[in-house]
């Protein structure tokens, strides 16, 4: 393997000169995780390519090498989607940065992959344009991530995800090819088959998003209330009202505490919960909505109402939201960032059975969520230098994902199967679904090179009959594999 | 020459080569601090030019953990290190509050104690630390370098390509060597215009001192027209930010202790110098291990005020006359980034009738100064600038606003590269033209 590698590294290097080549070991492992630390894996050799064609060239030499790749843009991913293959090549696209068109008249953007998410919005601002898809990681993603994540933010509720606004994408295919996959493409919806597959079936060079009107008006609040189940009510009766706020965003008083030592939003003191209700849209109607949302939160228990006066004041109800995750630094040595989906109504159980499952374990909860669409995100705290922590916070967090399933929810939001949620597929899907999916996996990649072992529990390669495993597998059988 | 009064103690050989973590600070506890999230990013001067992990603040972090794991300071760690720029940037971007500033300051030192450099490595710093933190050395260049640059020889020189095949560190000094002027000499003491507010020491650094002694003139005439009476003890020296920021800890405490001791007498220190004010400002952390000085140090890192945080602090009193100028103001990274000292500066401009203040996209990425960066990585430098300079020059502004020496000779420069050359002046400057009723002209015309 180690001779395979560095022949692959003298090849990358007469395509992409020595500056875009790492392969030494302490400048490889710096590339060992993303956003998610808690699974690490030192890649095998990384590259920095500028071009699709590089790229292209890149993932033609794995193939014929037979190493797999891992695309990976800015690292922040929460699922270890971009985790790397010891015995493999990181292909980095942060080189990839920049925007190559802004075609107001026809409103859409074209970028490459590495370009910032927040800068796509900078660029088309001054147009009165912005992209609408906005992660709490925007000023740091790449586009390309969010693809292949098909990356949701607070604003997601009236929105939509990334895929509601990637309107084309060039993609390497992992034969290496260079395709152009079109929202306009008559015949099957092959982008949407690619957005959201987590780099599992090619890699994107180049995207050609939409861009959203600015809003009109934007008002924002800030309400507190004693317990999250006053502040569920509330959102359940502004949805019950007809109320399609741009954001309905929830967080607890353990993530308040720690947003607070972050950045000091200054939140009301003694909150069990605040939520945070932005309106957008014509005058007109978010005047006569924002009323409506005051009065509902009044009347569910509110007992301080706070509206942003100016765009400063927003920013600052939005700064406390936007740095939780990081900001759980400040009060826990480690955490993990839970990410599940479960239906509005079940708001109220599900976190009280959180809150159960937490005081049984000692394992501290916080609790972070988009809860305008049931997203929760659960911050499971721990303290990775004491023994057997960092398990028992694992078995809280898996099982908090049993309570979404068996709530009619989901494990997963916006974060992504990835490395670290692959395991529990087999709690929403059956063998059947898991194989099917694994079968539009292979009509991209029969070789099974691209980002493997995400997403899929076992690792099922093309060639094996779905379902049923009989004798090794063809890959491990021509020596080509190993299976762990 | 150097007058000895000039002169910190030098350390002793051996006791303070290897500076110690201060026992204030856990090397394990300020990396665990770091949830690898990446907010720091896309504020990396270096992340934004190269976009590799290894230049980030995370990836500095991640080096900085292997190290301790054990992995020996090896040229790669090293260089990426070296590459850094120390303009916190990262520092204010971190949701979780990670200190950033004192994890690099604490491995640079290490890689000065445990990493060897290479001849020319050793040749270029010794100059530049025995040349910078003494203003009298810096004076003695000037006459020499008046000469210079009144010859036609600068000219030659660039064309030739000479230095750069030398060293590129001294074609970087031979390009951002300011048009050297006569420094007239501050008194001891200014007094307080109309009623007496407060008595204020004042650093006069010294590059500052030496090449923009115009900055120290009219910061003593803004303290004392808004009614302070201004103290510029004559013995001061260099405070230690430039050793401080590099590394060479040892030279910077000895720095320090006798900067404390020069101003322990005052209430208050002004400080109009954006580094020299961070690092004073962080003398509590460096001589945290020193019984005999660390209260003392306390008390000066608590007295220490930037010009304009000071000057917000006390309020306006003084008329402003107008000046109709449009102006974009750079905030230097030791002022915004290490002391938070965004709005004052901003404040002070906007209190000038008839004055417009314009901001510069992407503030918070540093110019590529950065202390003695831009002589130690001048490629890279020298990239930074001129995406600084590109930045300003959208502005359209006539003059650019800068609170820190090295920033304004980076600025100024790129600009000049750039074709598009224009007036750099220090806040003090502009509020001195303003409360003394000058036009407008005379900022323009430096």
């Amino acid at each position: 393997m180690a001779d395979t590698l560095r022949d692959l590294a003298e090849r990358c290097t007469r395509l992409l000169g020595p500056e875009s080549v790492i392969s030494d070991p302490v400048r490889l492992r710096t590339y060992e995780c993303d956003g998610l630390t808690s699974h690490r894996a030192s890649p095998g050799l990384v590259v920095l390519p500028e071009t699709a064609e590089q790229i292209a060239a890149i993932v033609r030499a794995c193939g014929e090498a037979g190493v797999p790749y891992v695309a990976r843009g800015s690292g922040t991913g929460l699922s270890g989607g971009a985790l790397p293959r010891t015995d493999g090549v990181l292909i980095v696209t942060a080189r990839m940065r920049r925007i190559l068109d802004i075609d107001i008249p026809n409103q859409r953007a074209t970028v490459e992959p590495g370009v910032i998410n927040l800068d796509v919005t900078r660029a088309a601002r001054p147009h009165g344009y912005y992209f609408a898809p906005d992660p709490s990681s925007q000023q740091i993603c790449s586009v390309g991530g969010n693809v292949a994540e098909n990356s949701g933010g607070a604003h997601c509720l009236k929105y939509g995800f990334t895929a509601h606004h990637i309107l084309a994408c060039e993609i390497v295919t992992p034969d290496g090819e260079i395709a152009e996959l079109s929202r306009d493409d008559p015949g099957f919806d092959l982008l949407g088959v690619f957005v959201g597959s987590e780099g599992t079936l090619g890699i994107t060079t180049k995207i050609t998003v939409r861009l959203t009107r600015l809003p009109e008006t934007v008002r924002t609040l800030l309400a507190a209330f004693d317990t999250i189940g006053k502040g569920g009510d509330a959102v359940s009766a502004i949805i019950a009202a007809g109320v399609v706020p741009a954001a309905i965003e929830m967080m607890d008083a353990l993530s308040i505490e720690a947003a607070e030592a972050a950045v000091a939003c200054g939140y009301p003191e003694g909150a069990g919960a605040v939520l945070v209700v932005e309106l957008d849209g014509p005058d007109a109607t978010v005047e006569h909505q924002f009323a409506q949302v005051e009065r509902l939160c009044r009347e569910a228990g509110a007992f301080e109402i706070r509206v942003a006066a100016d765009d400063t004041e927003r920013a600052l109800i939005w700064k406390g939201r936007k740095s939780a995750f990081a900001a759980m630094g400040r009060i826990s040595p480690a955490y993990i960032v839970q990410d599940g989906v479960i239906p509005r109504t079940s708001l109220g159980e599900v976190l009280g059975r959180i809150d159960a499952l937490s005081r049984e374990s000692g394992v501290r909860v916080a609790n972070v969520f988009h809860a305008g669409d049931g997203n929760l995100h659960p911050l499971v705290l721990f303290d990775d230098s004491v023994p057997g922590a960092q398990e028992r916070a694992e078995t809280v967090s898996g099982a908090i994902l049993d309570l979404c399933v068996e709530h009619g929810g989901s494990i997963t939001g916006e974060h992504g199967v990835g490395a670290d949620k692959a395991r529990y597929m087999p709690r929403m899907f059956s063998d059947d679904d898991l194989d099917t999916m694994q079968m539009v996996r292979c009509g991209f990649d029969p070789a099974g090179l691209c980002n493997p072992g995400k997403v899929f529990p076992t690792p099922r390669l093309c060639g094996e009959v779905p379902g049923v495993r009989k004798g090794p597998h063809p890959l491990v059988a021509e020596g080509k594999a190993d299976l762990f | 020459m150097t007058r000895p009064d000039e002169l910190p103690e030098p350390p002793e050989p051996g006791t303070e080569t290897v500076p110690e973590v201060p026992s204030a600070v856990s090397m394990d506890d300020l990396l665990s601090d770091c949830v690898h999230c990446g907010f720091c990013l896309p504020t990396c001067p270096t992340y934004v030019l190269w976009g590799e992990e290894m230049d980030s603040p995370r990836g500095r972090i991640h080096l900085m953990q292997q190290h301790r794991e054990g992995a020996p300071l090896g040229d790669a760690m090293v260089r990426h290190f070296d590459a850094c720029l120390g303009c916190m940037a990262c520092v204010t971007a971190c949701p979780s509050g990670v200190q950033y500033d004192k994890l690099i300051e604490v491995t640079r030192a290490e890689v000065e104690a445990e990493h060897p450099r290479t001849w020319t490595e050793r040749a270029v710093r010794g100059a530049i630390f025995s040349l910078f933190p003494y203003p009298r050395r810096l004076r003695a260049l000037r006459g020499p370098l008046r000469a210079y640059q009144r010859s036609g020889v600068p000219a030659l020189v660039r064309r030739s390509g000479i230095l750069e095949r030398l060293s590129p560190t001294l074609a970087a000094m031979e390009r951002l060597a300011p048009p050297s002027q006569k420094a007239p000499s501050l008194p001891e003491r200014v007094a307080a215009r109309g009623g007496r507010r407060a008595t204020v020491g004042m650093l006069t650094g010294c590059v500052q001192r030496e090449f923009f002694p115009g900055v120290n003139a009219a910061t003593a005439r803004v303290l004392a027209m808004e009614g302070c009476d201004v103290l510029i003890p004559k013995r001061q020296g260099c405070c230690g930010a430039l050793s401080l920021h590099s590394g060479r800890a040892g030279e910077a405490r000895a720095f320090a202790r006798r900067t404390v001791e020069t101003f322990e007498g005052v209430d208050v220190i002004v400080v109009n110098s954006a580094g020299c004010g961070s690092a004073m400002k962080e003398y509590e952390t460096l001589l945290a291990d020193d019984p005999a000085w660390a209260a003392r140090a306390r008390a000066l890192a608590e007295k220490t005020r930037d010009l304009a945080e000071f000057l917000v602090e006390l309020g306006p009193r003084a008329e402003r006359h107008p000046l109709p100028v449009t102006v974009a103001y750079h905030d230097a990274c030791h002022l915004a980034h290490a002391q938070g000292v965004r709005s004052q500066p901003r404040a002070l401009l906007a209190g000038i009738p008839e004055l417009t203040v314009k901001e510069i996209a992407d503030p918070e990425v540093c110019c590529g100064s950065a202390g003695t960066y831009n002589l130690l990585q001048p490629v890279a430098a020298a990239e930074l600038g001129d995406r600084k300079a590109a930045n300003v020059a959208a502005t359209r502004a006539d003059l650019l606003v800068a609170a820190n020496p090295g920033c304004s000779l980076q600025i100024a420069q790129a600009l000049e590269r750039q074709g598009a050359p224009l007036p750099v002046a220090h806040t003090a400057q502009v509020l001195d033209a303003s409360l003394r009723g000058h036009p407008a002209a005379t900022l323009l015309a430096r």
